[in-house]
């Protein structure tokens, strides 16, 4: 079936079953590759898109539902030529390991703060429950803690 | 001996006319005892036990909990992630029930879903109750979100989110989820007899 959506600001459209994961449109069909798979049952998160900006767990989002819809990835997060907040922070924090996971989490935060704006360190636990094999849990609260403080000051 | 043969032969005929009589006129009867619908009117409290037996099913009572947690699975154990009820019972700001759940079951991943997946309200709250007070809640428009008796059973027979129960899909490891102890007809039918037969509650 044809599926018409926007990612990253840019129209498109695929012939694709309509049941397929859009995380497989978004890499296999649009080569956009910083979208990971690593469960494939809406358990870890490596897959975190924004769906209308609601971050989604795309091997578990059938691409039917995307029609119509504003999808963003990891590669359509920064606007512009400056970085996002979240990737700014990141980097400040020196955050990821082997960074597999990294995009899903910073998806995720992305989306945090767009709704809670300062989180506390119960918000980051309650909201962000993405699996980091790497346990860079640690560094990553630091730099949701930066990001908040880089787009605050940035509004 | 003929004349014996000629008479037993008589009685046979004759019986055998008067039992097919006797015969039609009790289906007959039967027929016309019946509902247009051709089935016996429900008991009210036959009804009863159908519909709570669907009402106290997991498959309802772990979006109805005893708090802001939901829980899931046949052990009705916490749902994974920390999951939480969140101010509009579709959960936290940035973990909605919508990051996961869409409006169908995913069989790849076995996530379920439905239209408005969601936790029931505080109010409707089950988990813990007796099928009794489950039912006085189900009543009591303070609890049932304002709900008429009309407006209860037409979300108990017509809401997708209710019917999902007997089309719940897979889990993660592709085991079909256990369906409700009742056929979705029946259970239908069960609510619509108990609430015309007045909605009683029985003494337990």
């Amino acid at each position: 079936m044809k599926i018409s959506f926007n990612i990253n600001g840019t129209p498109q459209e695929v012939d694709a079953d309509g049941n397929t994961p859009l995380l497989w449109v978004i890499r296999d069909v649009l080569d956009l590759k910083g979208t990971k798979f690593g469960c494939g049952k809406a358990a870890c998160g490596a897959c975190t898109v924004h769906v209308n900006g609601e971050a989604v767990r795309s091997c578990s989002y059938a691409a039917k539902f995307a029609e119509g819809k504003n999808i963003t990835t990891i590669e359509g997060l920064a606007t512009g030529d400056g970085l996002h907040p979240v990737q700014q922070a990141w980097m400040e924090e020196i955050v990821p390991q082997c960074g597999y996971c990294q995009p899903g989490f910073m998806m995720a935060t992305a989306a945090l703060l767009e709704k809670v704006p300062n989180p506390t360190d119960q918000d980051i636990d309650d909201n962000i429950v993405n699996i980091c094999r790497c346990a860079t849990y640690y560094r990553m609260r630091k730099a949701i803690h930066r990001a908040a403080e880089i787009k605050n000051a940035n509004t | 001996m003929k004349k014996n043969y000629l008479f037993y032969t008589l009685f046979l005929l004759t019986a055998g006319m008067a039992l097919a009589y006797a015969s039609s006129e009790l289906q007959e009867g039967d027929a016309m005892a019946q509902p247009p619908g051709g089935e016996e009117p429900e008991d009210a409290l036959q009804a009863f036990d159908k519909m709570m037996a669907v009402l106290t099913h997991k498959r309802c009572v772990n979006c109805h909990p005893a708090g802001d947690r939901p829980r899931q699975g046949e052990d009705s154990h916490y749902h994974n992630f920390g999951v939480r009820r969140g101010e509009d019972n579709h959960g936290l700001p940035a973990l909605r029930c919508e990051t996961c759940h869409q409006q169908e079951n995913n069989n790849f991943s076995g996530v379920p879903g439905a239209p408005e997946w969601s936790l029931a309200p505080l109010s409707m709250q089950w988990e813990g109750l007796s099928r009794v007070e489950i039912a006085r809640s189900m009543l009591d428009p303070a609890r049932n979100g304002g709900r008429t008796l009309e407006e209860t059973v037409r979300h108990l027979t017509e809401h997708e989110l209710v019917l999902w129960a007997w089309e719940p899909g897979v889990d993660a490891s592709g085991t079909p989820r256990e369906k409700p102890p009742v056929p979705k007809d029946e259970y239908i039918k069960a609510v619509k007899a108990w609430a015309e037969a007045g909605a009683p509650i029985p003494e337990e």
